[in-house]
């Protein structure tokens, strides 16, 4: 099991989407698909085709910048950030 | 009683303004999240609102409210260019469409959307393969300002399979088969560059077509035209006007001789020429244009109004209406004699549309 933290853009647009969870897998990849599995379409909000991370989506596996490729091992902590920008 | 309701579009979210008597006002919103809105408007068929919003972050989707804004669900399933594509990359979606059924998006790159389940998949229509000027506005350095894409689409109101659509700084098209094939719409515009196709490389802002589709305006980046052949050819209509240039216009929706335009500076700052806001009309086809500015600020009015910024409602007298780039809304219930800022203060608008509701 991975512990993942999501950016607080995220929750309003899916309901019932908390902002830490724990969820079974080998990938950041993965985890977003097990992700999508419950709420449909939230994927597409943080992956773009390629498939690669949208431009001002970043992930840090133990605290450490990855990307969707980056292995997830047991008790992993997985940060999804949103970039801090804009007006 | 129906009531009216102004679907206001902003840099920071959708709002809803709703009206019984196009006077008084009331503001809901702001809806989306407070994503960008690029467009938004109401299905009359299925009664749902559609909003084409960009998230810098998150990508972008179609909003969907199925009772006029109390609740809202999002999906962008099947909104995105092929890998094999040549690259293309969906950084907008910046117009929705419902017309006969289906949803219509169009998107930046230029490619169009539809969906036939109510906006919950969207599947590729067209990126115009092998159209002639394809490469170019494809060409990141030949994009203009905004980067639009596919910045307008206008469906027949009795054709399924026609409709027309702006490609932004390139081309108005035409489609009679529902989007196989296009026909560039350019003949008789200017343009005062020098261009690679002799029918493609025109600037087309806005087309607004009077009821009957046979009579259509457009604001262009160069010129205020008119056709009186569903567009096939263009005359220029400027003459009168205090600039060439402008983004937001709307037709009379019982008289195909009156139509309304807001000339803007053509230079980068792209505001009400000498800061003075005003409304232009001509009621003759554009032989002749009135300035319409009473309540409207008449100095120190340095704002901008941007393409899908005005709309007009179907009353017996007409009822129009503008969002500026800085957030004022003005509203007209006399066929733009005279104006009342509405609403409040908003981020800078970029969409108004209008409709009647039970």
């Amino acid at each position: 099991m991975a512990e993942l933290h999501l950016p607080p853009v995220l929750p309003p647009l899916f309901p019932g989407l908390p902002r830490e969870l724990e969820v079974e897998a080998a990938t950041v990849n993965e985890a977003i698909d097990r992700l999508n599995e419950r709420w449909p379409g939230l994927r597409d909000r943080l992956v773009e085709p390629g498939p690669k991370l949208r431009p001002h989506i970043n992930v840090y596996v133990d605290r450490e910048r990855g990307g969707l490729d980056t292995e997830l091992a047991a008790g992993s902590r997985l940060d999804v950030i949103a970039a801090i920008s804009g007006g | 009683m129906s009531k009216s309701m102004l679907l206001v579009g902003t840099r920071k979210g959708l709002f809803v303004l709703d009206s019984d008597d196009r006077s008084d006002w009331s503001v809901r919103g702001p809806y989306c999240e407070s994503w960008p809105i690029y467009h938004a408007v109401l299905d009359r068929d299925s009664g749902s609102i559609y909003a084409a919003a960009a998230s810098e972050w998150l990508g972008s989707a179609i909003w969907r409210s199925p009772d006029l804004g109390e609740t809202w669900e999002h999906s962008s399933e099947g909104l995105g260019y092929p890998e094999e594509d040549g690259g293309l990359r969906l950084s907008k979606v910046s117009n929705v469409m419902p017309a006969h059924g289906r949803l219509l998006v169009g998107g930046e790159s230029a490619g169009l959307f539809e969906s036939t389940d109510d906006g919950k998949t969207f599947s590729l229509l067209t990126t115009f393969e092998g159209q002639e000027g394809r490469e170019a506005w494809n060409d990141p350095e030949q994009q203009p300002p905004g980067h639009l894409g596919l910045s307008a689409i206008i469906p027949h109101p009795d054709e399924k399979d026609r409709f027309w659509v702006i490609v932004q700084g390139f081309s108005l098209f035409e489609t009679n088969d529902g989007g196989k094939t296009w026909e560039p719409r350019n003949k008789g515009l200017r343009r005062d560059w020098p261009a690679d196709y002799e029918d493609i490389g025109f600037c087309v802002h806005k087309v607004t077509p009077a009821s009957d589709f046979e009579r259509m305006y457009q604001q262009n980046h160069v010129g205020m035209h008119r056709s009186d052949d569903a567009g096939k050819t263009w005359t220029e209509i400027t003459e009168g006007l205090p600039t060439e240039f402008g983004f937001a216009a709307a037709t009379h929706p019982h008289d195909r001789d009156t139509f309304y335009v807001i000339p803007l500076d053509p230079g980068h700052g792209r505001t009400m020429p000498d800061g003075h806001a005003a409304v232009w009309r001509t009621r003759d086809a554009g032989s002749s244009w009135q300035q319409l500015d009473k309540g409207l600020p008449q100095e120190n009015a340095y704002v901008g109004v941007l393409r899908e910024g005005m709309a007009i409602d179907a009353h017996d007298e007409p009822g129009l209406y503008f969002g500026t780039s800085t957030g004022q809304l003005y509203a007209s219930t006399d066929e733009g004699d005279s104006w009342d800022q509405i609403g409040g203060l908003f981020p800078g608008i970029t969409s108004v549309t209008v409709a009647e509701v039970a």
